[in-house]
């Protein structure tokens, strides 16, 4: 398998401020990255690093192979998506989406027939002659992916390129993408703090913190199987449940609850006993008749019931721990009931307490 | 019964009175300080409107009864100037030479700076920023010896390249900071397309930047033309009586006192002086304080 993008020992301060820390990352030829994390974690400045607009401290940034540590943006061949668009807003369309190509000093025939097909993929043949304060949202959004398309590079770069639009467009317009993504095949690296943008989209998603790459994987590896407590705390909505306790012989005890981790695959073999926490996410509680089947049962105490419609979201005590329930919006629960549930240890998580990495 | 109080009550929008208290305090504001602003100007024009013997007379806010513009004629391509008899007009020419490259000068190069200061951060440019804000505060009359020396050294003291040299460096500060805080407020994010797409420093500066700046560069060129053409300090110090700018001359022509005081003559001069950044302010004010608030959200 080739890279498409190899970033080495990256390093990035501003001033005494380390945003990104030897930072490591292969990006596979074709492949939809997604740099996910909350504000303020060095996704968007890693990316402006890979983009060459931003001067990094120190290590190496590679693409196709080729080392374009030191390379200008525009030749490093890579088309970037903002989140504000950044249209040009005294030229057209069509003078957006030529711009880059005519300070290539690219022949006349070819920019025509290039703004021509990128405004066929994208549907926006009909407002090339109109100036972006005459398009909505979406089309300039539009207009803005088109302006990386017809630069035909390898790498595109998305710094949360649909938070500024509103929710239903931005649920259109992911699938669009997903879509340009599988008609292209071109490497994507799209920055988020949206995880559903992420899980949806990803090949793999990269969730950063601190400027550091916390898990790299796919989404379900990411959302089954999060490498740390981080990870898990962010990936799903509501988020994990928490139980602190010990873990003695292959056992989680938490107060005078004991659960047998039966089917939880270790990463190492547990020898020695260990403050743990255990990872429950809300939907993997089982209800109803599923809990017979369950390895573990228990009966919680029904504090406030939230229907969704889709779902409904139980908030829920199990001893004197708080825990979140996900059941279908079909679920006829009251709060003040006492509710027997199921879980299932193999789907669960559990992390060191100090380390909090995952065992 | 308890229908009807209902809808008898008040409805709709709630008449005002247009004599308040409030009103009558506001509107009677407005019109004396309009009024103290306005007769000076009566005054001058009327002034300039009559000939010698009504103003003898004395009436001085009396409409003339006898409209000439001789006197107009008169500042403008008459009246003397110590040796000089050919009126206002030189001074106006002159004042036109020195304006134009002056303003050319100043804001072509205030706004590269202010485009560079922006977008371009380089080392010390923070430093190299305050030091040119400093600048700006700093009284300018501690420099006009040092000044008259430097143009003395490079040869363009008492010409007009050195007051358009004088004009330009002294605009700079402000307007440096007046364009690096508009281009300070344009989004980034137009930038670093620009620079993702390959455009360069001038590039992004003529293609990118300049369309987009219509509004700042009204507001530097309203501060230049009034700032430059009313200027007298600099105007009488750093040229000869043969390229003194319209406002020196103006100065000689109201203060040369041999003969008859012509107040007729001297209103209609000081007329003829305002009424280029009088024009430009008509020509440009909306665009004047919509420039101003744009660059001023942001400092």
């Amino acid at each position: 398998m080739t890279y498409s993008v190899q970033i080495k020992q990256l390093d990035l301060a501003f001033g005494a401020v380390k945003v990104l820390q030897n930072l490591d990352l292969d990006i596979h030829e074709g492949e939809f990255l997604v740099l996910l994390g909350s504000s303020g974690c060095g996704k968007s400045t890693l990316l402006n690093c890979i983009a060459g607009l931003l001067e990094v401290t120190d290590g190496q940034i590679f693409i196709k192979g080729r080392n374009v540590t030191w390379a200008e943006p525009s030749e490093r061949g890579i088309g970037m998506v903002f989140q504000s668009y950044a249209l040009y807003p005294q030229m057209t369309v069509r003078g957006n989406l030529s711009f880059g190509l005519k300070n290539a000093r690219l022949p006349k025939a070819e920019i025509e027939k290039r703004v021509n097909r990128a405004a066929d993929i994208l549907q926006i043949q009909p407002l090339l002659d109109r100036k972006p304060g005459a398009l909505s949202g979406g089309q300039r959004q539009r207009v803005a992916i088109g302006r990386a398309l017809v630069r035909d590079v390898d790498v595109f770069l998305f710094d949360e390129p649909l938070s500024n639009l509103d929710a239903k467009l931005r649920v259109d317009l992911r699938v669009e993408l997903k879509r340009l993504h599988n008609q292209l095949q071109n490497t994507m690296i799209y920055v988020t703090h949206d995880q559903i943008e992420a899980m949806t989209l990803a090949d793999r998603i990269a969730v950063m913190k601190g400027g550091k790459i916390m898990q790299l994987g796919s989404p379900d590896e990411i959302y089954n199987r999060p490498r740390n407590l981080y990870v898990a705390d962010f990936i799903g909505s509501p988020s994990m449940n928490f139980l602190e306790g010990r873990l003695e012989g292959g056992n989680f005890k938490v107060d005078d609850m004991v659960m047998p981790m039966v089917g939880y695959e270790f990463l190492t073999p547990q020898t020695m006993d260990h403050t743990a926490v255990i990872g429950i996410r809300p939907e993997h509680v089982v209800t109803g008749e599923l809990v017979r089947n369950a390895p573990l049962q228990f009966d919680v105490d029904v504090d406030l019931v939230e229907p969704m419609g889709s779902d409904t979201l139980i908030y829920a005590k199990l001893g004197q721990h708080p825990f979140r329930i996900r059941m279908d919006g079909q679920a006829r629960v009251k709060s003040g009931e006492v509710l027997a549930i199921g879980i299932d240890p193999s789907r669960a998580s559990i992390f060191d307490k100090k380390t909090e990495d995952r065992l | 019964m308890a229908d009807a109080a209902l809808q008898d009550g008040p409805r709709g929008p709630k008449p005002k009175k247009s004599f308040s208290r409030a009103n009558i305090f506001l509107y009677g504001t407005l019109l004396l300080v309009s009024i103290y602003y306005l007769l000076p100007l009566y005054v001058m024009i009327v002034t300039s409107l009559k000939g010698m013997p009504e103003i003898r007379m004395g009436n001085v806010f009396g409409p003339p009864m006898e409209i000439t513009f001789e006197p107009w004629v008169k500042a403008w391509s008459e009246a003397c100037t110590g040796i000089n008899c050919d009126g206002l007009q030189r001074g106006f020419w002159n004042s036109v030479n020195i304006l134009i490259p002056s303003l050319i000068l100043s804001i072509s190069i205030a706004s590269v700076n202010g485009y560079a200061l922006a977008n371009w951060r380089f080392k010390g440019s923070e430093t190299f920023f305050t030091i040119l804000i400093i600048g700006a505060f700093i009284p300018y009359q501690t420099m006009i010896y040092p000044i008259v020396i430097i143009l003395r050294e490079i040869g363009l003291m008492g010409s007009l390249g050195g007051l358009v040299l004088v004009h330009a460096v002294f605009g700079m500060p402000i307007l440096t900071l007046l364009f690096r805080n508009y281009f300070t407020s344009l989004p980034e994010e137009l930038f670093k397309a620009a620079r993702v797409d390959g455009a360069g420093f001038w590039g992004i500066y003529f293609r990118i930047m300049l369309p987009m700046s219509l509004p700042i560069f009204v507001v530097a060129i309203i501060l230049q033309v009034t700032g430059i053409w009313n200027d007298f300090l600099f105007g009488v110090i750093y040229t000869r009586p043969a390229t003194y700018p319209m406002t020196v001359q103006l100065n000689n022509i109201v203060n040369s006192v041999q003969g008859v005081r012509e107040y007729n003559v001297n209103m209609a001069a000081t007329l003829l002086t305002g009424i280029v950044p009088l024009v430009i302010y008509f020509a440009s004010g909306k665009l004047f304080v919509r420039g101003i608030a744009a660059g001023a959200v942001k400092g």
